[in-house]
């Protein structure tokens, strides 16, 4: 590929679901899988915050609206593949194998144990743009083994502004890396905008500084997301390394429970945004292409809404976080010093 | 048994760990075909090839953070950042992310994974290479900090450091690279990790130090025990952190009288640890306050200022003395 940049919107659906582009080799139960997953992300975003209202879920970051980049940047990992990503992420985590249990464990403040090794996705990063460079570090050892295996890291607009992002970039070009950076450019930094993060027009452009490939994606297109990531897994597959996918779409929501939009955003936007809506469109193509009826449709959002609930009941149900472990997952070999001061506030107990 | 410096030590044990595990990887800033800036990685890139022994672009995040990701995915990393000071543009990867990783997971992933640095002063490099920041580290949780104080200690911890299942920053003194040889076997073997050592049996008082500070404080051992027949003991922490509370404790309990010397400022160092370790384990065995040796709270001392500032036998000596004024 050549590296300059190429910014022309990569799409595959129309916001109004017209097959404007080639659509990628997808068989009907894997179209109908990616749907119910954009389904239930919608469903997980929206229930997650109706708890964290009623004081029964820890504070937690919609992923409304973003459904179609998440579920893209993950549906076409193998198990060996790895993954990484922010808070926003979290509906790729479970597309890629993280139960939601999980979720419901590190969103409602537990220490999040129950994240499966097979799922190979590092526990969802806080402090920004760090994860963007254990990417690189599991694509440089995936690369030292000869496997044939990917490391791919989601990270927001804002956090490209970071020098994790930025020294990334460059260290998986230099050791050509195979990792995929998928930026989900949703318009907000919380309440920064993407214009006021920087300059360049594109990240596509940004990557191609470092001689890194990009595509530039409708993130709202679950179709495009999983033909751009067909194109950079390939690559990075084959010994190409790199790639820097970004996804365009829109944060719906607010940046969290905790935050107000109605502060900084103009209202028209989220009008412009609601007729991109994701799901809309791909269940207007599934709709079109026969592979799903009203009926069905129905039946999917009852399934998924019965499925959230029964692992919130579990969750509900859980014991309170056990006190040891937070003595014990500290260091392999804990000093005797920290035994003294885990008897101690045990004691108390 | 063949005499090394610390820096043909560590070399050795690189040199052993390359060889023994093809997990291993040693990369850094200059570490390939100029063997490091000291040399300590001289020969390795030439020996183990340039998949096992690389250079990085000039980044310490970056060096950090792809070892945190190396480690999780199954290498044992030993990553070099050129100067101490410069592992604070690197603070972030290692405090946050390398030493909380096994914790966040709930123990599913961890980051074994070694950051060599040289650090300490007394060799007159330019400013800001040689500032003493192991206090921050130390106060890291889930990381481990070390500090040998010659050759033989410095390649069997790193042995262990490498062995250890926790990210481990291994502190290798400037000045004593080259300033001192000793018998060092060919063969691995490791000093364990969270263990000081006596290294000189005293009766009167204790003197705790590390790195350089420990040589500075067997001179000031030596001379007030001819000059005044004082029997000083001399502990090397060797591990800053976590600290070796019972060996203090110890040491405190037999000879009632402690100094800690470090070449770090005062305020918020590793004496402040140990002297806290002192009041909770040893409190009734002292006969006389604890006495601190450190360098003053302002910068790290230019070349010009190093001898006036950082501490010297002369005022170990004058410690030593004050704790057993009547
Ligand atoms: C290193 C760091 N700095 C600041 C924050 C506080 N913070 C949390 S989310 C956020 C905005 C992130 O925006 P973006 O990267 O676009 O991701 P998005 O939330 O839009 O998915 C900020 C500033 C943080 N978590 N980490
Ligand atoms: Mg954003």
């Amino acid at each position: 590929m050549s590296l300059i940049a190429d910014d022309t919107l990569y799409q595959v659906l129309s916001p109004t679901g017209e097959v404007v582009g080639s659509v990628p080799a997808i068989a009907p139960a894997g179209h109908l899988n990616l749907y119910r997953w954009m389904v239930f992300g919608r469903v997980f975003s929206d229930r997650m915050t109706a708890l964290q209202r009623q004081g029964r879920m820890g504070t937690f970051a919609e992923v409304k609206g973003q459904e179609a980049a998440c579920v893209g940047l993950a549906a076409r990992l193998t198990e060996e593949d790895w993954l990484m990503g922010s808070y926003r992420e979290s509906l790729a985590y479970m597309v890629k194998g993280v139960p939601l249990a999980a979720q419901l464990k590190h969103w409602g403040g537990y220490i999040p144990d129950n994240y499966p090794f097979e799922a190979r996705c590092l526990p969802f990063q806080i402090v920004l743009a760090t994860q963007v460079l254990h990417a690189v570090g599991i694509a440089h050892a995936i690369k030292y083994k000869g496997e044939p295996h990917v490391a791919v890291v989601g990270i927001g607009d804002g956090a490209t502004s970071e020098g994790d992002f930025n020294e990334a970039l460059n260290a998986a070009a230099v050791f050509e890396l195979p990792v995929i950076f998928v930026v989900q450019n949703n318009g907000w930094a919380i309440s920064v905008p993407r214009h006021a993060q920087t300059r360049v027009d594109s990240f596509v452009r940004r990557a191609a500084g470092f001689a890194v490939p990009g595509l530039r994606v409708d993130g709202n297109d679950i179709l495009a997301m999983i033909g751009a990531m067909d194109t950079a897994l390939d690559r990075a597959r084959s010994g190409g390394g790199p790639t820097l996918i970004e996804a365009e779409t829109y944060r719906m929501g607010a940046h969290t429970t905790a935050d107000d939009p109605t502060r900084y955003r103009p209202p028209e936007d989220l009008e412009l945004w609601g007729r991109r809506d994701p799901i809309i469109r791909y269940r207007k193509f599934l709709m079109d292409r026969q592979l799903l009826t009203d009926l069905e449709d129905e039946q999917l959002q009852d399934d998924v809404t019965a499925e959230f609930e029964a692992a919130v009941a579990e969750f509900e149900a859980l014991p309170p976080q056990d006190v040891a472990q937070h003595f014990d997952l500290i260091l392999g070999n804990p000093p005797p010093q920290l035994a003294r001061q885990k008897a101690q506030i045990l004691n108390e107990q | 048994m063949p005499k090394l410096t610390m820096a043909q030590a560590i070399n050795n044990a690189l040199a052993v760990e390359l060889e023994h595990d093809s997990r291993v990887l040693v990369f850094g800033e200059d570490v390939g075909k100029n063997g490091g800036v000291f040399r300590v990685t001289e020969g390795l890139q030439e020996r183990f090839g340039e998949k096992r022994v690389f250079d990085t672009p000039l980044a310490e995040s970056s060096i950090v953070g792809s070892a945190v990701g190396m480690a999780i995915n199954g290498l044992r990393p030993i990553a070099e950042i050129q100067f101490l000071p410069f592992a604070l543009v690197s603070f972030n990867q290692t405090v946050t992310q390398a030493a909380r990783m096994r914790y966040r997971s709930g123990g599913v992933y961890t980051v074994p994974m070694v950051i060599r640095t040289p650090f300490g002063g007394g060799v007159r490099p330019p400013e800001m290479h040689s500032d003493s920041f192991e206090a921050m580290f130390a106060h890291a949780q889930g990381l481990k900090v070390v500090a040998p104080s010659n050759p033989y200690d410095a390649k069997g911890l790193l042995h262990a450091a490498v062995d250890d299942p926790d990210p481990v920053l291994f502190l290798e003194h400037m000045k004593l690279y080259r300033s001192l040889r000793q018998e060092v076997p060919a063969e691995r073997y490791t000093v364990p990790l969270g263990r000081a050592a006596t290294v000189r049996p005293g009766r009167d008082v204790s003197v705790f130090a590390y790195g350089a500070m420990v040589q500075l404080a067997l001179d000031a051992a030596a001379q007030v025990e001819k000059e005044s027949g004082i029997s000083a003991e001399v502990v090397d922490l060797r591990t800053l952190a976590p600290l070796d509370e019972a060996a203090i404790a110890a040491s405190v309990d037999k000879t009632g009288r402690a100094v800690v010397v470090h070449e770090a400022p005062r305020a918020g160092g590793l004496a402040a640890e140990v002297i806290a370790v002192i009041n909770e384990h040893s409190l009734y065995s002292l006969l006389a306050p604890v006495e601190r040796v450190t360098s003053p709270d302002t910068a790290f001392p230019v070349p010009k200022l190093e001898d006036i500032i950082l501490p010297n036998v002369a005022r170990v000596k004058a410690a030593i003395r004050r704790t057993l004024e009547e």
